[in-house]
């Protein structure tokens, strides 16, 4: 009787583990089509009579860049300095702290930049895409644009994939420059060098690709989010509870998903 | 009846064997229905009786499992996307919550679909949305957004958005669901008058039968998927058919259960039992 209770217990887990493992597969695959579903509105929404319209770029390239501009910047210096710190008070134990402007211009512009940006629009627009469409489904008003033969994905989602595109890799960019220019003032003041000489080293130091490295990371971020933030929003159950849970979860797997892509990119690109 | 139907050989909506399953759920098991041009027929049937899974099959929001479902003579199943697109333009819905974009003002949403589908300019659209908003008696609202209306106005809102396009085919899901008797009454005369100005034919589901009986030419009854009778309102209210009385009256129905099923609703397994029905 013991030894039954427990092989039903063993039996329900992997049952439970193979219907979450057919789960996370299919949702995998709902990205990836929407995804596909986006590029074919994108250039073939004029010929059905439905192109994107410009006006949603540009309303959701306000909403998702420019309003972030304050507190990317925020943080994009405080990472600036902290790197500034860490590395001064590292490399001081081998007396070479005037080495740092080699750590803290490649660490942020292949690393930090683009993984705080990320990270940050994962909370800020990721979360606010899957409760906005979450919402919409539980109103019906998804339902409502089908019927008025107006493509959902067309309407909804390609304009904020288009945004995010734009907009992440752009702030990427200037979290690059803050993130420097912060880290440059605490050095200069640290170490007691001009902010002139400083930005030389900074420039001796990096090459275009690192920063396209940066910015290249930050568009694959850009596509993570959106389509992680649609596809949760898109299958949210149960009212304005489950809204709440699909905006959760859409936060928790974007970050995931951008810190595993991060791990990966810098794998490959650093294999030559 | 009610006066101002124009019945037609020429069904505009005609259903097929309809079935709708979802996994091992049957929602529908095989419906055979048309909808003449100019009627309003009422869907009515009590909860679960598979009444807004039919709507979702003819809006085209759904493939159906099998069967047929014909919409001003097309076929939905063989439709191409641009078909598709078009016959929507002449379709219009009222959802029972009204389902406007919020992040749109009442005027925005009653235009979204002239400014996706035509060429009209800002002007013309607007005096479009207002004449509309005149119709269903919210003139002045444009500007609102929709959470600023209150159920009815949200209701007749959806009513105008739905018929900017001067639809052939209007759908209205549930439209007297959480309405007072008095609002609810009021969106059963802009049903009619909606039918009378524009000749549109009009499919409301519903379960409230003082309003089915209102507005309706002609009913259909669904039950557990299955098409109890359709018949005109007199013919509903004399039929024989036990179940169909048993939903006018409001009456639950004595359910009798096979025990073997009820113990396996019960337990999550199948037991073999001779015992009596319960």
């Amino acid at each position: 009787m013991h030894d039954e209770s427990k092989q039903g217990g063993i039996t329900h887990r992997l049952e439970s583990i193979g219907r979450n493992t057919v789960k996370g597969i299919e949702e995998v695959g709902y990205a990836g089509s929407l995804f596909g579903e986006s590029l074919f509105w994108l250039f073939a929404g004029p010929k059905y009579k439905q192109p994107v319209r410009i006006g949603s770029v540009f309303a959701q390239m306000m909403e998702v860049g420019v309003r972030a501009v304050p507190i990317v910047g925020v943080l994009a210096a405080t990472v600036g300095v902290m790197l500034a710190i860490q590395g001064i008070y590292t490399l001081r134990i081998f007396g070479a702290e005037t080495r740092v402007t080699l750590g803290i211009a490649l660490s942020i512009t292949r690393e930090f930049a683009s993984l705080i940006t990320g990270i940050l629009v994962a909370g800020r627009s990721g979360s606010a895409l899957a409760a906005r469409l979450g919402t919409m489904t539980i109103n019906q008003e998804i339902d409502a644009l089908k019927v008025m033969g107006i493509n959902p994905v067309r309407f909804l989602v390609v304009p904020s994939l288009i945004a995010m595109l734009i907009m992440v890799p752009a702030l990427t960019f200037f979290a690059d420059l803050t993130g420097l220019l912060a880290a440059g003032l605490y050095v200069s003041a640290d170490l007691d060098i001009s902010l002139a000489a400083y930005f030389d080293d900074v420039i001796e130091a990096l090459k275009v690709d690192d920063v396209m490295h940066g910015l290249a990371k930050s568009a694959i971020f850009a596509v993570l989010i959106t389509l992680i933030g649609v596809a949760n929003g898109a299958t949210v159950k149960g009212g304005a509870e489950g809204v709440g849970r699909v905006t959760t979860r859409a936060v928790v797997q974007s970050i995931a998903a951008i810190i595993v892509t991060d791990m990966i990119f810098a794998f490959i690109t650093t294999r030559h | 009846m009610n006066s101002g139907a124009n019945p037609s050989p020429q069904p505009v909506i005609k259903v097929r064997d309809l079935v709708k399953s979802y996994g091992p759920r049957t929602i529908l098991k095989g419906i055979d229905l048309d909808i003449f041009e100019g009627e309003i027929m009422v869907i009515m049937g009590g909860s679960g009786s598979g009444k807004s899974t039919f709507l979702r099959q003819i809006m085209a929001l759904e493939q159906p499992t099998s069967g047929i479902v014909e919409i001003l003579g097309q076929d939905l199943g063989s439709m191409t996307m641009g078909e598709m697109f078009d016959l929507r333009k002449r379709m219009g819905v009222a959802f029972q919550g009204g389902a406007l974009i919020s992040s749109m003002t009442v005027g925005e949403n009653i235009m979204l679909p002239l400014s996706e589908h035509t060429r009209l300019d800002a002007k013309t659209m607007e005096i479009m949305a207002r004449l509309k908003l005149e119709v269903v008696d919210l003139a002045g609202f444009e500007n609102l957004r929709p959470n600023e209306l209150s159920g009815g106005m949200l209701k007749r809102a959806a009513f105008a958005r739905a018929i900017i396009m001067d639809p052939k085919l209007l759908f209205c899901d549930e439209p007297s669901a959480g309405l007072d008797p008095v609002v609810s009454a009021g969106l059963d005369e802009l049903i009619l008058r909606l039918r009378e100005a524009m000749g549109i034919t009009i499919v409301v589901v519903t379960h409230e039968l003082d309003s089915a009986f209102r507005i309706a030419d002609r009913i259909t009854v669904l039950d557990r998927g299955n098409i109890l009778m359709t018949g005109t309102v007199e013919e509903v209210k004399n039929s024989t058919n036990e179940r169909v009385q048993n939903l006018l009256n409001r009456r639950t129905e004595e359910e009798i259960l096979d025990p073997a099923e009820y113990l396996a609703r019960l337990t999550g397994e199948r037991i073999e039992t001779d015992g009596p029905a319960i």
